[in-house]
Parts: structure tokens; C-alpha cells; sequence
């Protein structure tokens, strides 16, 4: 390893990293607007200018120089002052002086590097250059008279997201960030521009001049729209969300949050379930508490416990998941279902989990897709299975209607057939998995939510063995679900107990009048047409289908509002926090379930948050591991069977519009419009 | 400040580009210089092909590069901004590329782009004003598509241009009395014993 002196001091330094990094490791700040970890090294800022030693007599930028043995390297003197002053000086020559009405202010990274290192006057009476903006889709704004040209943006759409839209036309003086064909991006990633940005060219759209970011107060949290459980940062005013942000997080989502995740939370504001409602004379009637709880336990009680069922919803926490379990099991009830899809698990921990985590796939050495569409299931972990294909030296194979995946695939076929094919070995792709010392197979629920979901498994379960894919250096089964609470349910067991009805049986049942009482905790995926008559009890956050059919109404806290572990499709569990109250009458979900249970005489034994945390511990062991992939119980599973020639389609056929937040949300509905008009232009 | 590259949206677009026969065996031969995998790097050459085919770059012609060399549109754009010898807009038949940079103009090149900005019709003859064109030993210097016209003066750039007018292919290179830059009037030194 080298050895490097950094102002004056001596550090040893891992091999093959860049000057620049060294500084970082010796706690040295170096200036950069360039450069970012993540991203291809670019060196065009030059605002990293240290001096070293040997080397020429002239600053260097640290990001593109490596470090070498016996190097001195130094980052105070005047010479490296007098370089950085001068860097900053030509970088804002063009830059307009209008940071009280940019977006950028008091978050921005040239503001903050004038500042510390820039000329305290400007030297300036030329007219600045004007640049036209750009049309990007509906969630970047554009300023490029801000523009700086670190080209972060097109690195990032190149390298990451995929999307070899953004380049730069021109040169000196005309150069310009650009798709050059007016149109939007077709990435799910493109908020991530808005935090690479260092200036104030690229700004949220839907968050411009809503908020100062000093005015806002910060909560670190999970996201829940889709099962990666990115790490989110909720930033909110008094109690209204004004924006998220990723948190860095190498183990799930690196840096990167969906569009989804971002700009999903204008729905947070839209259809919401303020105060309890009744339906009376089949009209829904705004009541208080006691009148809900009151009809509730007017039907439920007397009535025979295989009578009543419950469906829980995607985005529901742990603690009101483990509330419902207790609740159904005190009224003898054993229809409890967590997979409004259908989707054929219910197996150990190890048949239901991402296995081999998302760092896993920096591992794998050949990847298959089952029934999926990593892009639109969860873009930020598709992004990683693209960083792997940059890398080199991994064949990605999928069976399925996947289509463009932002990296090429090797299209084995659509339907069940071509997966039996592979298991027997008939396909060439079978000895690169074969051959691979990591391989990784990926199933979807496009795979498991289906009639013969069982029996795919059961071929996805023969194939991980032939491979010898689960060993005790690594397990290549990973199953990626689309919904944020699923793992959660599962670990918890909210499967039908014995003699109990899944979802399609406990709709079947409603319509054969078997079931009497139907208990929606935030389930919105289902058929509610298929109800029949039963009694609904919808509780949630979202005046949605589920609300469109209830008897009865509880208002619920939405993800942002409350307390709440979350189990990711890895089987991390990781812990939400609340960012503000749920409004009106709404309450945290686990306390009113507390409160029905008492009403309908069937207390529940907790009255504390942290009761409720103990009692998820003792239902199952994960949950006292937080931030934590605990490894799956593996074991056999699947029911082998007759399969269908349906093609295996992806779970989500609208990234946009998933669940009830994101169907209230009114900047979804614009990502939509817009992609459909890219749809239609090609 | 003149803006050298955007795309400007009133630029006359068509509505399809492909190669002739002809220039498609060019093309290929480009390709070839590459290793298979490493076709972009005929990009350049690439372009300039479509442009000598087309006499100017539309975006049709930018498209099907990429296409042709399986990189992504807006690489090609980038390019194709880049070099200020791509040429963005239609050009006329004749593009006079008039130098006026400092030996060019101490030897009257203000002249000779009266001439040319006077013959410029937008058919014919377009004219462009450049930087160096590195022939200063014979200033001032007049790039008419693929040649040189050398130590012009206005009488002669008129004459240069009524030629090409007339259909007719002036011969290149200095219009005074001289072989290429030898001294004008025949040689001067080492012609004794």
C-alpha cells in the first residue's frame, strides 16, 4: 500500500485510488464540483487543484491523479489557494448572481465553495452569456444559465440510469447540457439529477419555490412504494411533506431513490381519510370514532369467527400487520392473507427474500430474470443490476415480457415452458448459469402471482438446486416483490391459518355468503367488486377502492405519518420514522386497531409503541435485528404441477401508479402523460 | 456573440436520410478501418460522408450515423456540434470559408469577403467566415469546398467566382503569378553558378 505525507502528514493509503480519495481518507476537504464517487471521473471542474510531490510545478486536480508511493501531496498552499480562487473566478463568470430566487440557495454547492475558497468581489463587466433552457419531462427544471459544465448530469443518465439522452453540444463558449432533441427522459431515475447537481441548473419541478431548505425540518425514514425499502429523507413543512431525498444507504439504494419515491408525496395531500365514516342507507356518513366502532362491533360481534376475514395491504407496517394477526386470532378467525396478488408464497424465510441482498448482485456472475421487470418494479435496484453488466462479465438472461431493461438481456422466451427448458438444461444460457460461480436467479411476482405460481416456483426452487446456487457462501434465490409490506406480512405469518381462505377465497367466500365481515387494512389491490355483500371494514389512508366499498371507515396514517418497521425485500428490517401527524381524526394504525380490540372485548395485551415492537419480536425473532439482512430458513418449496403457456408478466404494468399514493398524486399522473407521449412519438 | 452550434428550430429538416450505394462502400470502408466492437470511432469520417452526400448535416443524416455505428443519437449530436466544419444548416452548391485572421487581413481579406458576401445567394454560394486556415504564406485564402484559392484580391475572387458560376472548376491554389508559395515573378535566389 502507498504511502502518501498530506500536509506533512503520513498516511498509507489503499492502492489504485485517486489523490483526491487520499485527502478524503485524511479528513482533508478538497473542493470539487466535478467529481462524485459514484459516477465516471470527468476532471473538467479543476476545482480540486492540489500541489504534489514529485510532480510538475503546477496545481493538479487530485480527482483524475493517482496516488503514488512517497508522494507528497499539498492542499493549503498559496499556490493551491491562489489556483482554487482563480478556478472559481472563471467558473462563475457565467454564472448569473441570482441565488435569492434560485432553488438551489442555501443547499448549493458553488455557493457554498465561493464562500469558503472564492474571491470575496467580482472582477466582472461583461455581460454574462444567456443559455436556453431545456425541456426535460415533468420533474427536472432547467436554469442553464447556471450551468456550470461539470457534466455530472450526463454521467449520470449514461452510467446509471441508462439512458443515453443528455449530452453536451458545442464547445467553449456555445457548449450546452442538452438531449438536443427536445424531450423528456425516459428514466424512472431522473430526480437523482437534481441532487447531483452542484448548482441550480437542474431544480425539482413540482418542488420549485416551495420551500427554503433551511425552513425545513428533517426526518430519516423508509420509503414504501415499492419493496427495496430505499433509505428516504423526509423533509416537511410544519405538517405538510415538501420534498424526499435519498440517504445513503450502500446496502439497499447507494444514493439513488425512484421517481416514485420522490415525487410520489403530492399524494399525500390528495384523498385522504381525515375522520371515520359509516355507510348509512348506502350512503357514506362522516362519523366519530365511537359511532365507527360502534357499527363494527354492532356486526362482528356473535358472529362466527370462520366468518370473518382480513386482507392486509402493501404498504402496511409491521406493527399494525402483528396487531391485525392478534386481533383475527382473537375472534377465532383464520382468513388472514398479506398477498392481495395472489402470489404463491408461503414458504421458509429463505422462498420469499432477495437471499443474496442487493450488494449480491455486485457479486453475481450471471443473472436470470423470472417474471420481471427490475425497471419498473424497482428502478434503483434495476440501476445495480446494470452497474454489474457495466462491470463486465455477466450474462443477464429473462424469461418474461421484459422489455428494455436499460442494459441488454438475453430474451430466453415468455412463458413457464422456457423456464421448464432450462431446468432441463435444453437451453445454452443454462451452462453460463452453470458456469457462473454466483449466479443469481431473480423471480417476480409476474412469476408467483399466478394460477400456476405455485408450480413456477417449484421449477425456480429444482433450477437454484441443479445450479448448486444455495450453498453456504451464498444463496442465488432471490425473489424481488413489488410490495413494500409483504416480507413483513410473511415473517409475521398472515397467511390463512389452518382451514383458513387466501384472498381468492375469502372472495370467493363473500360472494358465496360464507363470509360475513371483511377486515381491509389499507388493501386496495383487490377486485372490490367482488366483495359481494359483505360487510367492509376498510381501514387506511386513502380514500381509494377499498374506501369506495367500505361499510366503515378508520382513517389511517400514511407511511410518512407514523412510527413503523418495514421488512424490504431482502428481509432487512428497517424502521420508518414519523415525519408529522396523519390529519384530521386519522391515527397511527396499529392504536386504532388497539382501540377496536377493546371495544370489541377482545383487548389486545399492548398499550405502548414499544409493547407492540416487543410483541413483533416475539412473533419472530427478525425483527429484533434492525438494519439487518437476517439469512432465510431454507428448505423445500414450491408444489411442482402442471403449468399454463401464459407469458410471465411483470407485476407492475405502470411504474407510475401503484398504490394509493401514487394514484392521488397529481406529478405521477404528469410522469405518466409524458412517457406515454415518448411512447407515442417513437 | 455568434452561437456556432445549437440546433436552431427553424432549420428546414428532412424527413429521411440514407446512403447511396456509392457512399455506403465508403462508409463500410471506414467501418473497416476499426476493429469489429469499435465502430464508433468512425464517427467523424462517418459524418463527413453523409455531409458530402447531402451537402449539409440534417439531423435525419445524424440519426442514421448512429444507427450505422450502433452509438446513441445524442453522441453523434455531440460531435457534430463540435466540429464548426459540420455544417447544420443547408449550405449553398459553393461554401466560401473566407480566413480573417490576421495575415489574411493585413493582406486585404476585407476585400475579398465584400466579393464573396456580395456573390452569397444561398444556392450558389454561402459564405462562412473562418479562422486560420494555415495557408498565410499566400494570404489572403479563400476555402471553396475542398480547395484553396490563394492570394486573392477582390478583381481576382470575382473572377474565381464568375468561374464557378459558369460551371466551370477555376484551378486552385494561388491566383497571381507564382508556383505555390515560391516567390511571385519566378525565383530570386540560387539561380547562379
Amino acid at each position: 500500500m502507498p504511502k502518501v505525507k498530506i500536509d506533512g502528514v503520513e498516511l498509507e493509503v489503499p492502492a489504485g485510488i485517486t489523490v483526491l480519495q487520499a485527502c478524503e481518507l485524511a479528513g482533508v476537504e478538497i473542493p470539487r464540483f466535478c467529481y462524485h464517487d459514484r459516477l465516471s471521473i470527468a476532471g473538467n471542474c479543476r476545482m480540486c487543484l492540489v500541489e504534489v510531490k514529485p510532480g510538475p510545478p503546477k496545481p493538479q486536480a487530485s480527482c483524475a491523479l493517482p496516488v503514488a508511493d512517497k508522494q507528497e501531496i499539498f492542499t493549503q498552499t498559496p499556490t493551491v489557494q491562489k489556483a482554487r480562487k482563480g478556478v472559481m473566478e472563471f467558473l462563475l463568470i457565467n454564472h448569473p448572481l441570482d441565488c435569492p430566487i434560485c432553488d438551489q440557495g442555501g443547499e448549493c454547492d458553488l455557493q457554498d465553495q465561493a464562500m469558503a475558497y472564492g474571491f470575496d468581489r467580482s472582477r466582472y463587466h461583461e455581460n454574462k452569456r444567456a443559455v436556453p433552457d431545456k425541456e426535460l419531462g415533468p420533474l427536472v427544471k432547467t436554469s442553464m444559465n447556471r450551468c456550470i459544465h461539470c457534466t455530472r448530469c450526463i454521467r449520470f443518465a449514461t452510467e446509471v440510469a441508462g439512458v443515453e439522452q443528455l449530452g453536451a453540444t458545442g464547445r467553449g463558449e456555445s457548449m450546452e447540457v442538452t438531449t438536443y432533441v427536445e424531450q423528456a427522459l425516459s428514466t424512472e431515475l431522473a430526480g437523482n439529477l437534481v441532487d447531483l447537481c452542484p448548482v441550480g441548473a437542474l431544480t425539482s419541478k413540482p418542488y420549485a419555490f416551495e420551500a427554503r431548505p433551511w425552513e425545513l425540518t428533517k426526518t430519516e425514514s423508509v420509503d414504501v412504494l415499492d419493496a427495496l425499502g430505499s433509505n428516504i429523507r423526509i423533509d416537511t413543512r410544519g405538517a405538510q411533506v415538501m420534498r424526499v431525498l435519498p440517504r445513503l444507504n450502500d446496502d439497499v439504494n447507494e444514493e439513488w431513490i425512484s421517481d416514485k419515491t420522490r415525487h410520489a408525496i403530492d399524494g399525500l395531500r390528495h384523498q385522504r381519510l381525515d375522520r371515520p365514516y359509516v355507510r348509512t342507507k348506502g350512503k357514506l356518513v362522516e362519523a366519530t370514532w365511537d359511532q365507527a366502532f360502534a357499527a363494527i362491533a354492532a356486526k362482528l360481534t356473535g358472529l362466527d369467527g370462520s366468518k370473518i376475514a382480513a386482507i392486509v395491504g402493501d404498504q402496511c407496517d409491521a406493527e399494525s400487520m402483528v396487531a391485525l394477526k392478534d386481533l383475527m386470532a382473537s375472534l377465532g378467525s383464520p382468513n388472514v392473507d398479506c398477498r392481495q396478488d395472489g402470489a404463491k408464497l408461503d414458504g421458509p424465510r429463505g422462498s420469499y427474500i432477495f437471499n443474496a441482498g442487493v450488494r449480491g448482485i455486485d457479486q453475481a456472475d450471471a443473472i436470470l430474470l423470472i417474471g420481471t421487470n427490475p425497471r419498473v418494479e424497482s428502478p434503483v435496484l434495476n440501476a445495480r443490476i446494470r452497474k454489474r453488466y457495466v462491470h463486465g462479465k455477466c450474462p443477464i438472461g429473462s424469461i418474461g415480457t421484459a422489455e428494455d431493461l436499460t442494459y441488454p438481456v438475453e430474451r430466453l422466451g415468455a412463458g413457464p415452458a422456457t423456464l421448464r427448458e432450462l431446468v432441463d438444461g435444453k437451453l445454452g444460457f443454462f451452462d453460463k448459469l452453470k458456469n457462473a460461480k454466483h449466479p443469481l436467479i431473480v423471480v417476480g411476482m409476474g412469476a408467483l402471482a399466478r394460477e400456476d405460481g405455485a408450480a413456477v416456483l417449484a421449477m425456480a426452487y429444482e433450477l437454484v438446486g441443479k445450479l448448486n446456487a444455495v450453498r453456504d457462501d451464498w444463496n442465488g434465490f432471490a425473489v424481488l416483490h413489488t410490495a413494500a409490506a409483504r416480507v413483513g406480512g410473511l415473517d409475521l405469518g398472515l397467511v390463512p391459518g389452518e382451514g383458513g381462505r387466501d384472498v381468492a377465497g375469502i372472495l370467493e367466500g363473500c360472494q358465496k355468503k360464507e363470509i360475513e365481515a371483511v377486515f381491509l387494512l389499507a388493501a386496495d389491490e383487490i377486485d372490490t367488486t367482488k366483495l359481494g355483500k359483505a360487510f367492509v371494514i376498510y381501514q387506511g389512508h386513502h380514500g381509494d377502492a377499498g374506501a369506495h366499498r367500505a361499510d366503515v371507515i378508520l382513517p389511517g396514517a400514511a407511511y410518512t405519518e407514523k412510527p413503523g418497521i418495514y421488512v424490504n425485500t431482502e428481509g432487512r428490517v428497517q424502521v420508518g420514522r414519523r415525519a408529522g401527524y396523519p390529519p384530521g381524526d386519522a391515527r397511527e394504525d396499529w392504536a386504532i386497531l388497539r382501540a377496536l380490540s377493546e371495544r370489541l372485548g377482545k383487548t389486545l395485551p399492548y398499550d405502548t409503541l414499544h409493547q407492540v415492537r416487543a410483541r413483533l419480536v416475539a412473533v419472530n425473532k427478525v425483527f429484533a435485528a434492525i438494519d439487518q439482512q437476517a439469512p432465510g430458513a431454507w428448505g423445500t418449496f414450491g408444489k411442482p404441477g402442471a403449468t399454463t403457456d401464459a407469458p410471465l408478466k411483470s407485476a407492475v404494468p405502470n411504474f407510475y401508479m401503484t398504490c394509493p399514493i401514487s394514484r392521488a398524486s397529481k406529478t405521477m399522473s404528469d410522469c405518466m402523460a409524458s412517457r406515454s407521449h415518448l411512447m407515442a412519438a417513437e | 456573440m455568434a452561437m456556432i452550434t445549437a440546433d436552431p428550430k427553424d432549420v428546414p429538416q428532412v424527413a429521411s436520410f440514407s446512403f447511396t450505394p456509392e457512399y455506403m462502400a465508403k462508409v463500410e470502408e471506414q467501418i473497416a478501418h476499426y476493429p469489429p466492437g469499435r465502430q464508433a470511432s468512425a464517427v467523424i469520417a462517418v459524418l463527413d460522408l453523409a455531409q458530402r452526400q447531402q451537402g449539409w448535416l440534417p439531423r435525419a443524416a445524424m440519426n442514421e450515423v448512429a444507427r450505422l455505428l450502433e452509438m446513441a443519437p445524442i453522441r453523434v449530436y455531440e460531435i457534430a456540434t463540435f466540429y464548426t466544419m459540420f455544417q447544420l444548416r443547408p449550405k449553398g452548391k459553393y461554401l466560401l470559408q473566407v480566413c480573417t485572421t490576421t495575415p489574411c487581413w493585413l493582406r486585404g481579406s476585407e476585400a475579398v469577403m465584400k466579393a464573396c458576401q456580395h456573390a452569397a445567394d444561398g444556392e450558389t454560394f454561402s459564405v462562412q467566415e473562418v479562422e486560420c486556415l494555415g495557408g498565410c504564406v499566400n494570404a489572403p485564402v479563400v476555402q471553396i469546398n475542398d480547395d484553396f484559392y490563394e492570394d486573392l484580391d477582390e478583381a481576382s475572387m470575382n473572377k474565381v467566382l464568375d468561374a464557378l458560376r459558369r460551371g466551370e472548376t477555376p484551378k486552385a491554389g494561388p491566383q497571381v503569378d507564382r508556383q505555390t508559395s515560391a516567390p511571385q515573378g519566378g525565383l530570386t535566389t540560387l539561380k547562379g553558378e
